[in-house]
């Protein structure tokens, strides 16, 4: 054993206490997995009795070989097509909100000071600044708090079968969420050109124009392709609930158990989002 | 150009700037010098307008600019040009973005927009950058240039700006010495010619002692001494410089911490 001690004159210190903390966060952890685990009744060994291996079979079987047969392919081009404009014009009215509401709701940009300081010297004007910022924290709250698949149940219901439903599903619900992301990387930029820029002289809109909108620019590009991505996918359940596109087609041949015609519809979402995934990549590249 | 009084600074239960008096002239060229944490940055940042003072009154003309808000404040911060240590640039901009942002006071928001997309004033910043002696560099990216470079850019939108007043924090501490030489007398040229008075924070004694008129020796937040430079003495150094300072404000309070002590720093709003 090494000799030490308080008489050892140059011992280094030692490591600061983090009290239970992380035992009283590892246990909850390891609670709330268990409670999960027995609430939702896991049991996987389903999968592997009699009936579950059947049924397993017949999918796997049934689905190979995929269909290719023309008519079938014919078919799924118009589904192809409202696929992606489904994703495309939802992602950008997901923009569209999420952009200007993301600026509004970043505190140091709304209310408390560029810097992230508190003016006490003008408590009612901060206070009546606070108030849109938390209309638009709250507003983004919701928006992405619904599901997009609920959304569109909804619109469904209001405007009626087609790809119009799952676009404002998309819009409303991504929005939401871009809002959010796209405000906390504002929170995240290098504070000391945006001091400099203050100390020019610069107002507000011109410090956001040039400080903020250069340092986030590649970040925002980059989750907005990424959410164009998940737009896609999403857009594939959506056409479950009648909002169109290529889901409307997996559902249909689950529904008729066409499994091979489900695999193509597969493989074509596969690749639209591996396509997807390279020309972001692509993208990113140019800009960053 | 600058009258304090009593000026006073505190960040939490930490005195950065302990109430003291000092008078710049117009036109005056002055070094402030004294060891790491003796509150020079803050200093720098109170007599930019970045930071509001926690004591005392900074009278810039004839007005005070320690109850000054919104545009009244914006416009005197117009009037003060602001070198920093280092990355004060916006990285991913171009250098001609970031040599016209010294318009931003002038500009309107639609202005600053149309200048974005295709810069309106290229002329002005060509002319800025052959002052500091890189106009080959108006259209290289920021992020591609040296330390050095990046410090000449930060002088030409100073120049850009056209500011009553030049205020400077350790310019030159992170270049090279044949370059700390060059980019002083850069400030102190561009200074004299446009007659503007010149502030500079130096960690560097002997470059302070060559170049300036005017010595200011700052110690635990107050003024040690005020001196024309045949004046400081060594021992005057030596008890400037005794040990280091026990608390060091810029170490406690790094620029990037601010924001996690809301309540303990108030900069001033635009």
């Amino acid at each position: 054993m090494i000799a030490s001690g308080p008489s050892r004159a140059l011992a280094a210190p030692s490591r600061p206490d983090r009290g239970l903390f992380p035992y009283l966060l590892g246990g909850c952890l390891l609670v709330t997995f268990a409670l999960s685990w027995r609430a939702a009744q896991v049991r996987p060994l389903l999968l592997f009795e009699a009936e579950g291996r059947h049924n397993i079979l017949k999918f796997v079987l049934g689905a190979f070989p995929p269909a290719l047969s023309p008519d079938f392919l014919q078919l799924l081009v118009r589904p192809l097509f409202e696929t992606i404009w489904i994703s495309v014009l939802g992602t950008a009215i997901a923009v569209g909100i999420g952009f200007p509401l993301s600026f509004l709701g970043t505190s140091n940009i709304a209310w408390s000071g560029i810097l992230h300081g508190t003016d006490a010297g003008a408590p009612l004007r901060r206070a009546v600044k606070i108030v849109p910022y938390a209309g638009v924290r709250l507003l983004l709250s919701v928006l992405r708090s619904i599901p997009e698949f609920v959304w569109a149940f909804m619109f469904v219901r209001a405007v009626g079968l087609g790809p119009v439903p799952g676009i404002l599903a998309i819009g409303l619900s991504y929005g939401g969420m871009l809002g959010k992301v796209y405000s906390e990387i504002l929170e995240g930029v290098n504070e000391r050109p945006i001091e400099a820029l203050q100390g020019t002289g610069a107002g507000r809109a011109q410090i956001v124009l040039y400080g903020f909108l250069p340092q986030v620019l590649p970040q925002f590009v980059s989750y907005t392709l990424y959410r164009w991505e998940c737009a896609i996918r999403a857009s594939a359940i959506l056409g479950f609930v009648g909002a169109g596109g290529l889901g409307q087609q997996l559902e249909l041949g689950m529904r008729m158990f066409q499994f091979n015609e489900v695999l193509t519809v597969v493989g074509i979402l596969f690749a639209l989002v591996a396509g997807v995934d390279w020309l972001s990549a692509a993208l990113r590249r140019r800009i960053v | 150009m600058y009258r304090l009084e009593g000026l006073t600074k505190r960040f939490g239960n930490l005195t950065a700037v302990a109430g003291f008096d000092l008078e710049v002239a117009p036109g005056e060229r002055a070094a402030v010098i004294g060891p790491s944490g003796a509150g020079k940055t803050t200093l720098f940042r109170l007599l930019n307008l970045t930071l509001r003072p926690s004591g005392g009154r900074i009278w810039i003309g004839a007005r005070d600019a320690t109850v000054l808000h919104g545009r009244a404040l914006r416009e005197m911060r117009r009037r003060i040009g602001s070198v920093y240590q280092q990355h004060n640039l916006v990285p991913r901009l171009r250098v001609v973005h970031n040599v016209l942002a010294g318009r931003l006071g002038v500009w309107s928001a639609l202005r600053a927009v149309a200048s974005l997309v295709r810069p309106t004033d290229a002329e002005i910043a060509y002319r800025a950058l052959e002052q500091v002696g890189i106009p080959e560099k108006l259209w290289a990216r920021t992020d591609d240039l040296s330390g050095g470079q990046q410090q000449r850019v930060a002088i030409a939108r100073v120049l850009v700006q056209n500011p009553d007043i030049i205020l400077a924090d350790e310019p030159v501490s992170s270049v090279d010495p044949s370059l700390a030489n060059t980019i002083l007398r850069l400030l102190l040229d561009l200074a004299a010619a446009g007659g503007k008075t010149l502030l500079v924070n130096l960690h560097t004694v002997d470059l302070a002692l060559a170049y300036f008129p005017r010595i200011i020796g700052f110690r635990e937040g107050k003024v040690a001494f005020d001196l024309h430079p045949a004046e400081v003495t060594d021992d005057l150094l030596a008890q400037l410089y005794a040990g280091e300072a026990a608390a060091s404000v810029d170490d406690v309070l790094p620029h990037d911490r601010l924001r996690a002590l809301p309540g303990a720093c108030r900069p001033l709003q635009a």
